[in-house]
């Protein structure tokens, strides 16, 4: 099991040497420079603030001096925002896109795996079309439509909850979480039923029924087991879109999470956040890659013997 | 030099049973029947849409502004005055475009990697097939912004990115088909007559890894046009004075508590489009008998 998680560890780092390098040269290539300004500045701050940037190095040796940055964990100044460093911003960002990240997968673990459970229970049945129906309209009915149309119904028609914001006022976490969740849900769903319906079909199912076991016990003790194997192998994956796709949400509900600390700086072109918030959310999605196979292995035995034998 | 033999064996032999087979599958699947109807349909309006809108495309009427549904304006207009659906049909062919187009690159990507790798097998399989998991390791919707953040908003960089993101389950796909249909006989009597491995790969091995590829290509366009949608939303796709669904409704959402129809009426477009792409893929698996395409 070690060597195997070694093994991954050492193939996770060439893939982000990539995503480094591709990232710095990518937004190097850009047109545009970041003091590029009407106001003349005088060539002694220009220079100054070339050599805060290190813009004065040639382009390699700025590469390597980075990368050393990047290896105290360091992501340098922001270009936008002068004083504050793009760690800063992490910090602050990340957090909250974390929070609404959790929160999504509750929702969708919630209603998504209710939903497939149940309609694994009566295949081809109403009770299996009605909630995989719902899992469909989940699936294609996109976010930034989901959520203005849920800030419509539940915010200003009804005004229940509140409309935008994070943590100012209660309940103004509930409709992020839902719009954020529901495809997420909808996925969930289908799996969990995929993976139920595969598991009730098994031998050891059946040994479960013959001796007498009520019905709701067989699934809650031996079905749910291996039906949901394939939910949590998704979910740590799920875990990682959601941190990053994030930024529809946090624009509808302006969150101050990183996501639109992302699309911000996308029209800021403030590149050192952009790269560093690149490199950082490249990172937890390599990680969570990565823990997504260790887990599958773990609750899989044939796999977890394949990787005795490597 | 062909042997005639063969040649008449191919001609007698029309060799359409299956796809016939799978029509017929399909046609009896209803959602998927309604989904591609639908599908047709707003290709047809989206091709003709130059001579069919009701208002030009700049047309506005701006004592009107923003006015619900009536006679004159079917599904209201804009706070320029600019008739909705005129703007929607408009809209929807950039939208439909971006969702082909895309999907095309990605198609001619992913189907010429997978076969090669699939076909050539070690070393060069497992070079490319790595550099494939890399990729795929990559954030995707990051990796688009920062493409469109380096090299300005076009519309022709926005199909390639996409294009250029999509392809990587395209070419997993076809190298495992590739891989299975490299070992059977009549493969090895291609090789064994002497056909160039060009000429095997698209011959022999590509129209017969065609099911699980049409499956995922009606999969791909969904996920693209959503994405297309998501730039849009963002501002970071397709700019004005060009439109999309994605930006109808990201204009919409911002005045949708005077104006709801102008969120809704887009957004039912973009819904019902990717509806129906969901259901006539889920139809055509059925139809083409695919496992593990999706999810």
């Amino acid at each position: 099991m070690l060597r195997f998680i070694g093994f991954r560890l050492l193939q996770a780092l060439p893939v982000l040497l990539v995503v480094i390098t591709v990232t710095f040269f990518l937004i190097r290539v850009a047109p545009g420079g970041p003091f590029d300004s009407e106001k003349a500045v005088i060539p002694e701050v220009q220079a100054a603030l070339e050599a805060q940037y290190r813009l004065n190095l040639t382009l390699f040796q700025q590469y390597t001096a980075y990368l050393g940055d990047l290896f105290h964990g360091d992501f340098g100044p922001s270009f936008k925002y002068p004083g504050r460093s793009v760690n800063e911003l992490i910090a602050a960002g990340f957090p909250v896109t974390a929070e609404l990240a959790f929160y999504a997968l509750l929702v969708a673990l919630t209603i998504g795996g209710i939903a497939g459970i149940v309609a694994s229970l009566k295949p081809n049945s109403a009770q299996d079309y009605i909630p995989m129906s719902v899992a469909m309209i989940g699936i294609c009915m996109p976010s930034l439509l989901l959520g203005p149309i849920l800030i419509l119904l539940f915010g200003i028609y009804l005004d229940w909850l509140p409309v935008s914001g994070w943590g100012d006022s209660p309940g103004d976490k509930i409709l992020p979480a839902i719009t954020l969740g529901s495809a997420y849900a909808a996925y969930i769903a289908r799996l969990s039923r995929a993976g139920m319906l595969e598991v009730m079909s098994q031998d050891y199912i059946r040994t479960a029924r013959a001796k007498g076991l009520p019905e709701w016990q067989v699934v809650s003790r031996h079905a749910l087991r291996g039906g949901m194997i394939p939910v949590v192998a998704f979910l740590v994956l799920a875990f990682a879109g959601l941190l990053s796709g994030s930024f529809v949400v946090e624009t509808i509900f302006q969150i101050p999470g990183l996501g639109r600390f992302y699309v911000q700086a996308a029209f800021n072109r403030d590149y050192t956040m952009i790269l560093g918030s690149t490199i950082f959310l490249a990172t937890l999605i390599v990680f969570f890659n990565l823990l997504s196979d260790i887990l599958a292995a773990w609750m899989n035995p044939r796999l977890r013997d394949q990787m005795r034998a490597l | 030099m062909t042997n005639p033999a063969i040649g008449d064996l191919a001609q007698t032999q029309p060799g359409t049973s299956l796809w016939q087979d799978a029509w017929l599958r399909l046609r009896r699947n209803r959602l998927a029947l309604v989904g591609l109807i639908i599908l047709l349909l707003f290709i047809f309006i989206a091709a003709v849409t130059p001579w069919i809108a009701p208002y030009g495309y700049a047309q506005q009427d701006l004592e009107l502004g923003a006015a619900p549904p009536s006679a004159a304006h079917w599904l209201g207009t804009d706070i320029f005055g600019r008739d909705l659906l005129t703007q929607i049909m408009f809209g929807g062919r950039i939208s439909l475009a971006v969702g082909f187009v895309a999907t095309a690159v990605a198609l001619l990507i992913g189907i010429t990697w997978g076969a090669i790798a699939g076909y050539m097998g070690g070393r060069v399989d497992a070079v490319m097939m790595r550099l494939v998991d890399i990729i795929y390791a990559l954030p995707f919707m990051i990796f688009i912004i920062l493409l469109m953040v380096v090299f300005g908003r076009n519309m022709l960089l926005l199909f390639l990115a996409i294009g250029a993101v999509e392809w990587l389950t395209m070419a997993r796909i076809m190298r495992s088909q590739v891989q299975s249909l490299r070992q059977q006989e009549f493969v090895e009597a291609a090789v064994s007559l002497g056909l160039p491995t060009a000429t095997i790969i698209r011959r022999h091995l590509i129209p017969n890894a065609l099911g699980p590829i049409i499956v995922y290509t009606t999969l791909t366009v969904p996920s693209v046009m959503l994405l297309e949608a998501f730039l849009s939303f963002l501002g970071l796709g397709v700019q004005p004075p060009e439109t999309s669904w994605g930006l109808l409704i990201s204009y919409g959402a911002e005045s949708m508590e005077e104006y709801p129809w102008l969120l809704l009426f887009p957004g039912l477009a973009l819904t019902l489009t990717l509806f129906s792409l969901n259901f006539l893929g889920d139809g055509l698996r059925d139809a083409l008998d695919v496992r593990g395409a999706k999810d």
